[in-house]
């Protein structure tokens, strides 16, 4: 098979590129490991700031899709050739041989795995689940509910958790954590108006458009406590409730204090098929090991080889709105290359 | 003698705030009175710009934190150095009616000890 371009990975960022560059008269195609398109948005409930289901989104990047545009479903690359002659030759697990002339990585993100924070006690106790999970549990619209059956009473927040973290060698930011804590606080107190919501955070990012609104109605609205502090240990008790030490760092006293519901802010690392594509293209690492760009101002959607861009949250954790611009600007950095071929 | 002053900080109370023994009575009020309370951020500029503070204890964002985490006691004892001048209401980024505040929690003191 011949075509222009490849592009790893459909979801929004993989869709959004390829239904852009078809407009523009190229032949796609896209590759995607699952069975379903969409990605990890498929999977969430409501979007920060603005409460948006996150379906409609999906819907609306998949609504461009065409006949014209190949799509390969739950399969994976095995080995890619680079020819030397500015293009590339792709295996797939399906015994298919592709010959593109360039190359899109919309590979994406993983969630961090947070039993590498083995003092949050993820894994080992029940009640503690990871923001990935509630937001599943908030999309299949189940009831919130403790191990033990019970409607949770006092749920907290722990943010960062395996961002901005040496100790897990990532160093970075993870951008969307810090207000995604903010929402699903505010969705837990609309569903359960008798719990009490905590955060516990080391700073707040509310860098976007409409984020310190969120957030200061999860406080004057919804009455959601912000303790700034890391904590040092969770622990379970003989009923199964955690209890979680932290240093109020702004009061300078420690604070103890019993839930029934420990979330954990899990941040985004660089997913199994970004690190693949990394090694099987000799590409460069950056500092949160995602792909690196040529130049983090002007040329972010190139990779030091030619031929190879990249776009969405296989570069750098961003938001679903910085996904979609990123791609956008990806589709006119392919353009000029193939133009000029 | 030697041995008990050797051993004299065991004496000291636990500095810990225990969250769980706690009453946030006064909180859950304010929540309903006067709900800017809640968007303290504890940035300290209101302790900053204190006169009393300058000489007295009186800590507005101490306060602030500490009704949250249901220190009254704490409270009662600091509230009183307030001479209700203002000047942390017209200094604070998020616009907290830290006057009403003020005389909400004496209102609410002095009721709870009747």
């Amino acid at each position: 098979m011949n075509t222009d371009i490849v592009v790893f990975g459909g979801g929004i960022a993989g869709i959004e590129a390829a239904t852009s560059l078809h407009r523009l008269g190229y032949n796609v195609i896209i590759i995607e490991k699952e069975t379903f398109l969409g990605g990890h948005v498929t999977l969430w409930n409501k979007l920060f700031p603005n409460n948006k289901d996150a379906n409609e989104i999906v819907q609306q990047v998949i609504s461009s899709l065409n006949n014209n545009i190949t799509i390969f479903l739950a399969t994976e690359s095995t080995k890619i050739i680079n020819n030397h002659n500015n293009t590339y030759t792709i295996h797939l697990n399906n015994n298919k041989i592709i010959h593109t002339k360039a190359i899109l990585i919309a590979t994406g993100y993983d969630v961090f795995n947070a039993k590498l924070k083995e003092e949050y006690g993820y894994g080992i106790y029940d009640n503690v689940i990871t923001s990935d999970e509630l937001e599943h549990i908030l999309k299949q619209n189940k009831r919130i509910l403790t191990k033990q059956g019970k409607e949770p009473t006092r749920i907290g927040f722990v943010h960062c958790v395996g961002s901005r973290d040496r100790k897990v060698n990532n160093i970075y930011c993870s951008k969307v954590c810090c207000v995604t804590a903010v929402k699903q606080a505010i969705e837990i107190r609309q569903k359960l108006p008798f719990s009490e919501a905590y955060c516990f955070y080391m700073d707040l990012r509310m860098y976007g458009l409409n984020f310190e609104e969120l957030y200061n109605d999860s406080q004057e609205k919804y009455g959601v406590t912000f303790i700034r502090g890391r904590l040092s240990e969770a622990s379970e008790n003989i009923e199964g409730k955690i209890i979680v030490k932290v240093e109020d760092t702004l009061l300078g006293r420690p604070l103890k204090m019993t839930m029934d519901l420990l979330v954990l802010m899990v941040g985004m690392v660089p997913s199994k098929g970004t690190s693949w594509l990394i090694k099987e293209l000799e590409l460069n690492f950056n500092s949160g090991n995602f792909v690196s760009s040529l130049d983090e101002h002007t040329k972010s959607n190139l990779t030091n080889k030619k031929g190879v861009f990249v776009a969405g949250t296989a570069s750098s954790p961003k938001t679903i709105d910085d996904t979609l611009a990123d791609s956008r600007s990806a589709v006119l950095f392919i353009h000029e290359y193939l133009k000029s071929f | 003698m030697n041995n008990n002053n050797t051993l004299s900080f065991l004496k000291k109370s636990d500095r810990t705030i225990d969250y769980d023994k706690n009453d946030r009575a006064l909180f859950y009020y304010l929540m309903r009175v006067e709900p800017t309370v809640a968007l303290c951020i504890a940035c300290g500029a209101c302790t900053a710009t204190c006169p009393a503070g300058n000489f007295s204890s009186l800590d507005l964002h101490k306060i602030m934190l500490s009704i949250r985490r249901g220190e009254k006691v704490y409270i009662a004892k600091e509230i009183t150095q307030c001479f209700l001048c203002g000047k942390c209401q017209l200094i604070c980024p998020k616009n907290v009616n830290t006057r009403g505040v003020i005389l909400q929690i004496i209102s609410f003191l002095q009721s709870s000890q009747l």
